[in-house]
């Protein structure tokens, strides 16, 4: 595709990853971890490997974002850092 | 002049993935939250994988499922290298394998020490050590 | 540590990007990633295996050898999962969340159970959890019928891997995520009492052990480990349609694995391994 959507879609890519690792609640780290992986998953898309953005879209977007929650409900979702 | 922009646009996402890939490693390194520190590690793992399947990209070619085309030979370039795809593929799932195994030590972890901060963990660990040494 | 990690991290990136000079341009067909063994496999897919997609056959057929420890490698996760938090860790857990809570249906009263207290089984009370909140009816009905679907979707999506995208491990993670979906609805214990651990396990190991049993019993009858050939004479039919059959097997060996394990680990994390209360 042309490489205005490539470059806003990387652009985003890189927000929620620092997103996701400088947010002080550990919840919003796995929601916008999922996010993350969901823009991973449309970059591969664009650049025509389906079968890898198919196992991102269930695997990374689906499952990995459930094991977060699950693991943030076991512990705690405060962080100081 | 025009060598830098003409160079800038050749390798920009290179830059830009390896800007994703350094991002997770810092933050492997220098997160002092566990959670945090997985957190990094996959998306360094996401970053390795970009990476990978951007080297597979052809131009103007097509997702690699073959058309039916009979007598025909395959007109190679005509279609992405599925290559990195395979090998990305495993690479996506021992990724979430080996999340769910860092979760579970994070939870034994914070049900033996009640905290996931490391500096915290650490500081326990030692005053237990001490006690155990003076007994 | 965040200095010298800041430091390490500087100089890592700025190697790397003096090294992306070299790298090939965007999109170039003559990049040396592209040149060697997959124009091979591209060109040779469709008469060799009757499969149009490569990843398919590339993944099964030409590269079985690493799917199929790949799929040991899911299996094993989900033991280690088992064991950190279920099997090895039982004295310490033991103390703590013994105690239970059960409310009475028609007058809304909950009553805690300490450890070692019986409550008579009845239909008046129901067990629920430490963080229970009232029960949604229409999320429980939307999952429940949607539940059913998802698992068709999963099975399409493991049978049409030769044709569109999909295959093996993103069927397996479908059909796993119908499960947890269920689980999230209504109780883990409900889930857990339709779809046991034991079961659980043993169809893990059973996914395994088909890739591996395919292999071997390829081996068995005369041909390469994985040389899926050698199925020609027991699925009766001519030998390119028997790597294509070989590739659905191993498939389907692959998505029941990887079903299991997703299934597993939530069952664990989210229970923090004493399977009685979830998210």
């Amino acid at each position: 595709m042309f490489w205005q959507l490539d470059l806003a879609v990387l652009t985003l890519v890189v927000f929620a990853g620092i997103g996701s690792l400088m947010i002080k609640d550990l919840l919003g780290a796995g929601i916008l971890f999922g996010a993350y992986s969901f823009l991973m998953c449309l970059m591969w898309t664009v650049m025509g490997a389906v079968d890898v953005a198919f196992t991102e879209a269930c695997v990374g977007a689906g499952v990995s974002t459930v094991f977060f929650v699950a693991a943030v409900f076991r512990t705690t979702r405060r962080t100081k850092d | 002049m025009e060598d830098i922009v003409q160079t800038v646009v050749a390798k920009y996402n290179y830059w830009i993935y390896i800007t994703l890939m350094m991002l997770g490693l810092y933050a492997m390194i220098a997160k002092n939250n566990l959670i945090k520190k997985i957190v990094g590690m996959n998306i360094f793992q996401t970053a390795i994988i970009l990476f990978y399947v951007s080297i597979g990209v052809k131009k103007n070619a097509t997702i690699p499922i073959m058309q039916e085309v009979h007598g025909h030979a395959v007109n190679v370039a005509a279609y992405h290298n599925p290559l990195p795809h395979v090998l990305m593929l495993t690479a996506i799932v021992v990724g979430v394998a080996t999340l769910g195994v860092a979760l579970a030590f994070a939870i034994r972890i914070y049900n033996q020490y009640k905290t996931l901060e490391e500096d915290e963990i650490l500081a326990q660990i030692r005053t237990r050590e001490e006690q155990m040494g003076k007994i | 540590m965040k200095i010298i990690g800041l430091f390490i991290v500087v100089l890592t990136g700025g190697f790397l990007i003096y090294a992306a000079a070299d790298f090939p341009a965007w999109g170039d067909p003559n990049s040396p990633a592209s040149l060697h063994v997959s124009p091979y496999y591209l060109e040779t897919t469709v008469e060799l295996t009757h499969v149009p997609n490569a990843v398919t056959s590339v993944v099964a057929d030409y590269r079985g050898y690493d799917t199929m420890f790949e799929t040991t490698v899911i299996f094993t996760a989900g033991v280690v999962c088992f064991f950190v938090l279920r099997a090895l860790g039982r004295k310490g857990l033991r103390e703590e969340s013994q105690e239970r809570l059960y409310r009475h249906v028609l007058t809304g009263v909950t009553v805690r159970v300490k450890a070692g207290g019986k409550i008579p089984e009845s239909s008046d009370f129901q067990r629920i959890d430490v963080s229970w909140t009232p029960p949604d009816l229409i999320i429980k009905t939307i999952c429940r019928l949607l539940v059913p679907f998802i698992q068709l979707f999963g099975l399409y999506v493991i049978c049409f891997g030769h044709y569109s995208p999909g295959g093996g491990f993103q069927g397996g993670v479908i059909l796993g995520a119908s499960i947890i979906v269920y689980a999230i609805s209504t109780d883990l214990r409900s889930a857990v009492q339709r779809f046991r651990e034991k079961t659980d396990a043993l169809l893990a190991a059973t996914g395994v052990f088909i890739y591996a049993g395919t292999g071997a019993l390829c081996l068995l009858l005369g041909f390469n480990f994985l040389d899926y050939h050698a199925l020609a004479p027991i699925l009766f039919v001519d030998r390119v349609m028997a790597r294509s059959h070989g590739i659905f097997i191993v498939e389907v060996g692959v998505g029941i694995a990887v079903m299991s394990t997703m299934i597993w680990i939530y069952n664990v994390l989210a229970s923090r391994g004493h399977y009685d209360e979830g998210l």
